[in-house]
């Protein structure tokens, strides 16, 4: 039957040349229709937004035919990382809008450059002043303003005049018509919004008389303000139950869009989801107790000129970011776009002022509270959700959390260990290799290698291109981003500090060893999180793949299809279907299991469970992987073997213990090892499904480390020491199976 | 003798049921949450996550337009352009990957030769190295080779990600099949690369389908190396694409699961194509001679 195969081959291989060709082709083609654009813009908008920052630039074009502008939006996923390496390589843009929260660290790392100088000064006068000030850091302007968003009530128009009630002014009102309309039992709730996420809680701390900042201008998390925000919203889910437990996104959208909750607290983005539910926007209503307004936190979008825009394209660059923040362009912005612009006489213009959704936001949002400029402010998202995770899970007393919310405030914001030289460290290296070179040569005398290798240069030859491939776009890149683990990073700079990364981690310095966030204690989940996944994916695989062997079975080739689907759809939304599944209040889980009695589990709210749900989600997501070999595995058993032992009276169980599982076990030892390699670094599962909660427990390494690159001051240099430990404890697994491997090859 | 491939017992219909019940239901629980996402996708209003029934209220084919149809700024469509990419990084990955891993896998399993272990414990041991660590190292080397926004440039990078990988798995069935044909075949005279080609190869069928499906969908669902080499609507690649619809405050859940839907179909219809090789085996005479 090798015919087929060879004809196959060369079939597969024109159809390849002509892809290549093809791309070919297409590459040429885009490079003779490539006009050089004088102005790069990036943005990370969608919809709507995208589409009316492009009739801007469209706009902008009438008016200045000579300057070329183009617009590129990048996922926001990959927008922030790929400023980061695209624009100090010179592939970045020339204009980049984003929020204006990471000023400190990008004038710092001369990501982006001052622009105040520049700009017209009767653009700036039209811009509203807490916006400018947004975008000022130690005395400069460094981005132009364009928008802002924060959240505002919504409320169900038709349920608050049945109530016979009015859009509430202050928080008194609010709950006592959230109060009338509650039901949970019927699923009808108050006030629902994501009350365990900081930037929803923040306008109930300001509403307090409490702050963000400290006098230090660093983020603080402490206070009588906060803790009296504590209680407030202690009250508000758990001793009135006015909202689900569990509320994301997805829960509160579907609450108000299914005309079961009276108030919800959202931002502009809410606007475009809602259609079929009559309803009103009003800003957050004033803090009862105090007098108060909510304020809500603001986030300013903002024009940025690149930190490296060649001087030729400076002049054009600012045109096209005032045109942006300009009058005419930000009415457009508002009315197609639907977003609040910073220009105050654009917000002042009929149009805009008059909108029925937009000016609520504008309205509250003038009021709003922008998040500081300093670069350690990004580190107070983790401590501060924290807090609010375990305050409303009840099991801990108030100031064990705040102090506990304070020690991981200074544990992110520790600044990097002194340098040190690095000449000790290269001398070593130095001295490494050279041994390792004398010794290699030594040895390889001895065995007679060089004839050895001349022997089998067959070998060789079939190997070359997968080592040399493999050698630079794996282990050069590797090794080069794992010296990062040598320094510690702060603001674009690393100063080398050899060992301390390292010390730090592995001695626990930090954290108490069995305590989550521990590197001991996020290695013991993670092992445990390994074992039982391949465990369970090589079982029920295996099962599966036994039990659609056997010819008599009708329909295997569709179960087969069907079985693979898992694999097949992209993991990240199946992710958060599967965590959807295991909402306390609405998930179809707890909904099966009421059906038989059992009562409701609040899945994410401890650590076995929450394991549990992730458990579930990646053998889901496993298994057809291991299906799929195991079907593979099993055609090179010839059934001759099993008939044999079958007439000669084995049982099923001895008949696949005695014959089949040995024969299998060379084929799928390799997938059980790289299976075991890739649980051990899965890293969408715990992410989404139980973001690492409760507290961290159910983090593994690679979210640690990911979590110490970005969500704790970008220790780029820390979290690369993670990275490096995590290939070190496989490294040492894969060496304590080897022997039984070895024996098997033989 | 039996017949090659059905030793046939008679089976009773009892068996048959209770395997077809046993199947249906492991078969049911599979697709519930993908027929959550295919619920979303045809409702209108992107109803997410309340009930258990994954059955839509309302069903409506918006969300499948949009994303067929989007548009770039000067009105060209571009969902067939990164269909296009997508198809073409994958398809160049998978071919590329394999030719690359086969002779190596084969190296491994038949000769040996010094530097053998070391190479089969170096590739294990690349599929260690976390991802984020390599991210901004295999830009710098990109951009250097031009080869940064570039389909070419993905699909190397790719490929020599899948190599690893590839060559263990293919080591590792290679090692199943008996060398008695390849002996019997050096003793009448035959090539090394004859040997290799026209007597391994298809009998390695099965591992090189699961390989090829593997690398295939690899690529074909790989995001962060995508997005960040890749700059520009025309340029991005599917699974680019269906993040495009997620952003810092909310998801636009109703394109977002169409367009995960479409994604998985190409990987689903390869399969289907395919899996009659999975199945194949050694059963087509030569090896019992």
């Amino acid at each position: 039957m090798s015919m087929p195969s060879g004809a196959a081959l060369r079939r597969v291989a024109s159809f390849a040349a002509a892809l290549v060709l093809g791309w070919f082709c297409l590459l040429i083609a885009s490079c003779v229709s490539r006009v050089e654009p004088d102005v790069v813009v990036w943005h990370s908008y969608r919809g709507a937004e995208a589409s009316a920052i492009q009739h801007v630039v469209d706009s902008f074009h009438q008016l200045h035919p000579d300057i070329l502008v183009e617009v590129v939006p990048i996922p926001y996923q990959a927008y922030s990382s790929k400023l980061a390496s695209a624009i100090p390589r010179g592939n970045g843009p020339d204009v980049f809008l984003f929020a204006q929260e990471r000023i400190g660290a990008w004038s710092a790392s001369g990501l982006i450059q001052p622009v105040g100088q520049d700009v017209n000064d009767n653009l700036l006068a039209e811009i509203a002043p807490p916006m400018l000030e947004a975008c000022t850091w130690e005395g400069e302007l460094w981005g132009l303003p364009v928008a802002f968003k924060n959240v505002a009530l919504f409320y169900n128009r038709t349920a608050l005049s049945e109530l016979g009630g009015s859009p509430p002014t202050n928080t008194g009102e609010m709950i006592g018509l959230a109060r009338r309309f509650n039901d949970p039992a019927a699923g009808r709730f108050g006030l629902v919004y994501q009350i365990s996420d900081f930037y929803f809680h923040a306008p109930w701390i300001f509403g307090f008389g409490g702050a963000l900042v400290g006098d230090d201008g660093l983020p603080r998390l402490s206070g009588e303000e906060l803790s009296a925000s504590l209680d407030f919203v202690n009250s508000l889910q758990n001793d009135w139950s006015l909202l689900p437990r569990d509320s994301g996104y997805n829960v509160v959208k579907d609450r108000f869009a299914t005309g079961n909750a009276l108030f919800v607290i959202q931002g502009p983005w809410f606007l475009g989801e809602l259609t079929g539910v009559d309803f009103g926007v009003v800003p957050l209503p004033v803090v009862s107790e105090t007098g108060l307004p909510a304020r809500p936190l603001l986030t300013v979008e903002s024009a940025f000129l690149s930190g490296h825009t060649l001087p030729g394209r400076r002049a054009d660059a600012l045109a096209v970011m005032e045109y942006l923040a300009g009058y005419d362009a930000s009415v457009l912005r508002a009315v197609e776009g639907r977003q609040n612009p910073a220009n105050t006489r654009a917000l002042q213009d009929p149009r805009v002022a008059l909108d029925p959704e937009l000016s609520p936001f504008a309205q509250a949002g003038l009021q709003g509270v922008a998040m500081p400029n300093h670069p350690a402010m990004q580190v107070i998202w983790e401590p501060a959700n924290r807090i609010l995770e375990q305050t409303l899970r009840g099991d801990r007393p108030r100031q064990e959390i705040l102090d506990d919310a304070a020690r991981d405030l200074a544990i992110a914001l520790t600044p990097p260990p002194p340098p040190t030289s690095p000449m000790p460290w290269v001398l070593l290296m130095g001295a490494l290799l050279l041994s390792f070179a004398v010794w290699s040569v030594i040895r390889a005398r001895r065995v007679g290698l060089v004839a050895r290798m001349v022997e089998q240069k067959w070998a060789y030859l079939y190997i070359a291109p997968a080592a040399i491939a493999s050698g630079l776009l794996i282990f050069v890149p590797f090794f080069t981003g794992a010296a990062i683990s040598f320094f510690a990073h702060e603001n674009g700079e690393f100063t080398f500090v050899g060992l301390s990364n390292f010390v730090r981690i592995l001695t626990s310095s930090d954290f108490g060893f069995w305590e989550p966030r521990s590197f001991w204690f996020t290695l013991a989940v993670t092992v445990l999180w390994t074992l039982l996944n391949v465990t369970l994916h090589v079982c029920i695989g295996l099962a599966l793949a036994l039990l659609l062997r056997d010819p008599w079975v009708r329909l295997r080739g569709a179960y087969r299809v069907l079985l693979i689907v898992p694999w097949a759809v992209p993991n990240y939304i199946t992710a958060l279907i599967w965590k959807s599944l295991f909402n306390f209040n609405f998930g179809a889980i707890n909904h099966l299991l009421g059906v038989f009695g059992v009562p409701a589990v609040d899945w994410f709210s401890q650590f076995s469970t929450a394991f549990t749900a992730n458990l579930v989600t990646n053998t889901w997501l496993g298994f057809p992987f291991m299906m799929v070999v195991s079907l593979g595995a099993l055609q090179a058993i010839p059934r001759d073997l099993e008939d044999a032992a079958e007439v000669d009276g084995a049982s099923k169980w001895q008949r696949f213990r005695h014959i089949t599982f040995p024969l299998l076990k060379p084929a799928l030892i390799p997938a059980i090892v790289l299976g075991s390699v890739w649980t051990f670094n899965m890293f969408n599962i715990i992410y989404l499904v139980s973001e690492g909660g409760p507290d961290s427990s159910t983090d593994i390494l690679i979210t640690e480390a990911y979590r110490w690159a970005f969500q704790r001051q970008e220790q780029y240099g820390y979290a690369a020491a993670y990275g490096v430990l995590i290939f070190g404890v496989l490294l040492l697994y894969t060496r304590l199976t080897t022997p039984k491997k070895s024996a098997e090859d033989a | 003798m039996s017949a090659p491939q059905e030793s046939f017992q008679p089976v009773t219909w009892v068996q048959q049921a209770l395997r077809q019940a046993l199947l249906m239901g492991v078969t049911v629980v599979t697709l519930y949450p993908v027929l959550w996402v295919l619920k979303v996708a045809l409702s209108p209003d992107a109803g997410f996550g309340s009930g258990w029934s994954p059955i839509p209220t309302e069903v409506s084919f918006r969300h499948f337009m949009t994303v067929f149809s989007t548009r770039d700024g000067l009105g060209n469509a571009l969902f067939p352009i990164q269909l296009l990419n997508s198809l073409l990084v994958s398809t160049v990955t998978t071919l590329v990957g394999l030719a690359v891993s086969t002779t190596a896998a084969y190296a491994f399993s038949r000769f040996r030769f010094p530097g053998r272990e070391e190479g089969m414990k170096a590739f294990l041991v690349t599929q260690m190295f976390p991802g984020v660590v390599m991210a901004v190292p295999l830009y710098i080397l990109l951009d250097e080779l031009r080869l940064l926004n570039s389909m070419m440039g993905l699909a190397l990078v790719y490929s020599t990600t899948s190599v690893p990988f590839s060559v263990w798995m293919l080591k590792g069935y290679f090692d199943t099949i008996p060398k008695d044909l390849e002996e019997a075949a050096l003793v009448d005279g035959a090539s090394q690369w004859f040997i290799f080609s026209r007597i391994v190869l298809p009998l390695a069928k099965p591992a090189i389908v699961v390989t090829a499906l593997f690398s295939f969908m690899t690529a074909w669902n790989e995001f962060i190396l995508a997005a960040t080499f890749l700059s520009g609507e025309r340029n991005m690649t599917l699974p680019v694409v269906l993040q495009s619809y997620v952003d810092d405050n909310s998801t636009a859940w109703g394109p977002f699961a169409a367009g995960a839907l479409v994604v998985s179909l190409p990987v689903m219809a390869l399969f289907f194509a395919l899996q009659k090789h999975l199945v194949g085996g050694l059963t087509s005479g030569g090896v019992k001679g």
